[in-house]
């Protein structure tokens, strides 16, 4: 008779466990995404500065973060810090520094190509109806970049999540950990338990991915309407 | 009748760091008066309006409005900028606003006008241009002419002392020039303060009380419309002028004239 391998899934407390380890990813995905939103839109706000100095040191740092591979950085980050410098970081601390490094280098790129898209006219016309500098951001500049950026940001936070997946590597325990453990532990006895619980996490991932899409088509829809 | 001086320029020069823009350009403005600036591309007409309002900076010179230095240090521009209303070339709305909110930013968020006087006048002055009904649209939904209609109104609700023209129909297709400059027209004739940059040199005719005539960042010329587009004094003006004027390549015989 056909062995069903997701009764392995509601053996012992499985399940519970995946969503154990679904709550590190989304931990860890979601502090580093957070802390890059902030620092990335002040990261792209200082790179539109028109000073030679900033310019280089924030290019240099973009560059550097996106020709590595994020594994690189997390060994770097894990293993680097210790051996060098004796930083002993936890595998998730290292995991959340590494991505809020590389969420912000992106999500500064992002904001700073939506800031340099506002044409200068807008500012200007802003300017002469009397609006001081801060009202025109406030007022004018902002709202119009939310709009362009929103989508974007939310692509970025998307990837992320799912990018944490290499925290294994490091040795932290999140969702794709567990799911091996379980399939291990099971090898034997139910040997083709790997398509369920694969497929559970296929199924974990998309609805910790699904609302953020979700909400981008909304704001979309409803910004094209108005 | 003495009259009075609301906008004086006094020798002012502008300099991007590549040649000059402006070279000590003079021009005093009276209250009520229209006054046209033409002259060819890039002879500065535009950075002029834009020293006026603060947008560009001046190396020397200065500029006073209502006997007040403007172009100090200590300026507070979004105080002065309220008695100068300013209309673009590409109109500028903010697209993610609509018409009436466009018009109202100013008055609600600068002046902290109350609102309901406010949209009164705000419905008011857009009746005026026939834009009313379109107080609930976006932008993106007016043709071009509309927008610099509703670019005016945006100016005009902050009640300024003067108003600048940037080439405000250069955009535009040819027929909606004439639905913005009828606005114009209007305006001037209700006894606005105004000065326009344009290249309608029959529009410049019949709104200007005075013509300026600019070129490579100096006033070669100015004068009353009605001697100044017949007989233009410099030569240059007169050479301008004759670019606008097409005169006939075939006679009905077929033989060419001159």
């Amino acid at each position: 008779m056909q062995d069903l391998g997701i009764r392995v899934l509601f053996m012992g407390n499985n399940f519970e466990r995946l969503l154990l380890g679904l709550w590190v990813t989304i931990r860890i995905s979601l502090l580093a995404v957070l802390i890059s939103l902030v620092l990335g839109t002040l990261l792209g706000m200082l790179m539109t500065v028109k000073n030679p100095l900033t310019k280089a040191i924030t290019k240099v740092y973009l560059e550097f973060i996106r020709i590595m591979p994020q594994l690189v950085l997390l060994f770097l980050a894990f293993f680097g810090l210790t051996k060098s410098f004796g930083i002993n970081l936890s595998g998730e601390t290292a995991a959340v520094l590494v991505f809020t490094l590389w969420g912000t280098a992106e999500m500064g790129d992002l904001v700073r190509g939506a800031l340099i898209s506002i044409p200068k006219h807008q500012y200007e016309s802003g300017a002469a109806i009397g609006l001081s500098k801060l009202q025109i951001y406030r007022y004018i500049i902002i709202p119009q970049t939310l709009r362009r950026l929103i989508p974007l940001a939310i692509n970025l936070t998307t990837r992320m999540i799912k990018t944490t997946s290499l925290v294994v590597l490091i040795g932290v325990v999140e969702v794709l950990k567990v799911a091996q453990q379980i399939i291990e532990a099971n090898r034997y006895t139910v040997p083709d338990s790997a398509l369920w619980i694969y497929g559970t996490i296929f199924f974990l991932y998309f609805f910790a991915c699904w609302p953020i899409s979700l909400l981008a088509k909304w704001l979309e829809r409803r910004w094209n309407a108005a | 009748m003495q009259k009075e001086k609301l906008l004086e320029i006094k020798n002012i020069c502008k300099d991007y760091g590549n040649g000059p823009i402006l070279q000590d350009v003079s021009l005093d403005i009276e209250k009520g008066e229209v006054v046209v600036v033409i002259g060819p591309s890039g002879c500065g007409k535009s950075t002029l309006l834009r020293c006026i309002n603060g947008l560009e900076e001046i190396q020397s010179g200065e500029i006073l409005l209502d006997g007040e230095v403007i172009t100090g240090e200590k300026t507070k521009w979004n105080e002065v900028r309220q008695k100068i209303g300013m209309v673009f070339q590409s109109y500028d709305l903010f697209p993610h606003m609509t018409v009436l909110d466009n018009v109202l930013l100013g008055p609600l968020k600068v002046q902290k006008r109350d609102k309901k006087e406010a949209e009164a006048e705000a419905e008011e002055l857009l009746k005026r241009v026939g834009l009313l009904e379109k107080k609930d649209a976006y932008p993106r939904q007016l043709s071009g002419g509309q927008k610099q209609r509703v670019a005016i109104v945006r100016a005009l609700i902050m009640k300024p002392e003067i108003m600048l023209f940037d080439e405000v129909t250069a955009a535009l297709d040819p027929e909606m020039v004439r639905e913005v400059l009828d606005v114009m027209l209007e305006l001037a004739k209700s006894g606005s303060t105004m000065m326009i940059v344009t290249h309608e040199m029959q529009f410049a005719q019949a709104v200007a009380d005075r013509v300026v005539f600019l070129d490579s960042g100096k006033i070669l010329e100015e004068g009353l419309p009605e001697t100044f587009f017949t007989q233009p004094k410099t030569d240059r003006a007169r050479r301008f002028l004759n670019t606008f004027v097409f005169h006939k390549q075939k006679e009905k015989g077929g033989e060419k004239a001159l």
